[in-house]
């Protein structure tokens, strides 16, 4: 139980690793918003995850807790994604041009 | 454990310090909105962090399932509002 959390919480940081170096380096308004919905998400997830192990292993966990934190996990599922969408229909209506190779955003 | 909680949550901070550079430097408005949602995507596994070390994490459960909710709302409600002032694109030159 111990080591699962061990090994969820530090994947997910690994992740969200990623997610913030792609943050940072994308040149482009779509890219940066791409790595920042898909990782953030996913690297939330799995810490919530090793979160519930913890709990688990620490001997303490009720059945009541665990479904809070999955319904926590489960709302994260679907409003990051949506939220992360609103965002791009906002940056697409606002006039953000796509980044392409030659000129910069041409 | 609580000792590998901790480590984690310090290389979480140190990470949104990460995201928070972009917030800083973003050229345009939005990519500061998209880097405000992850760190407060990311400030609900701290706050599930700090429950599960001071033991009674069913009061943490809940302060983070209603922030997250917060944060989901003001994204939305943020995008919205950007999205038909079309001055605020590009006016800081290409990033």
């Amino acid at each position: 139980m111990e080591y699962a959390a061990f090994f969820f919480i530090v994947v997910g940081l690994i992740f969200f690793l990623g997610t913030s170096i792609g943050l940072l380096r994308f040149p482009d308004f779509y890219t940066r918003m791409h790595a920042a919905g898909k990782g953030d998400t996913l690297s939330t997830v799995l810490i919530l995850a090793g979160c519930i192990f913890a709990v688990g292993s620490q001997g303490d966990l009720n059945w009541i807790l665990a479904l809070k934190i999955l319904l926590i996990i489960n709302f994260v599922f679907i409003g990051c994604p949506t939220a992360t969408h609103a965002m791009m229909d906002a940056g697409e209506r606002a006039g953000a041009k796509p980044w392409n190779k030659k000129g910069e955003n041409k | 454990m609580n000792s590998f909680i901790t480590i984690a949550g310090v290389t979480l901070i140190g990470l949104m310090l990460l995201v928070l550079i972009r917030v800083i430097k973003g050229p345009t408005v939005i990519d500061r909105l998209v880097a405000v949602n992850v760190i407060g995507t990311k400030s609900i596994v701290l706050l599930l962090f700090s429950g599960i070390l001071f033991g009674q994490l069913d009061m943490f459960v809940d302060i983070a399932l209603g922030y997250g909710l917060l944060n989901f709302i003001v994204s939305i409600a943020a995008s919205r509002y950007y999205q038909h002032r079309k001055c605020l694109e590009q006016k800081g030159g290409n990033s």
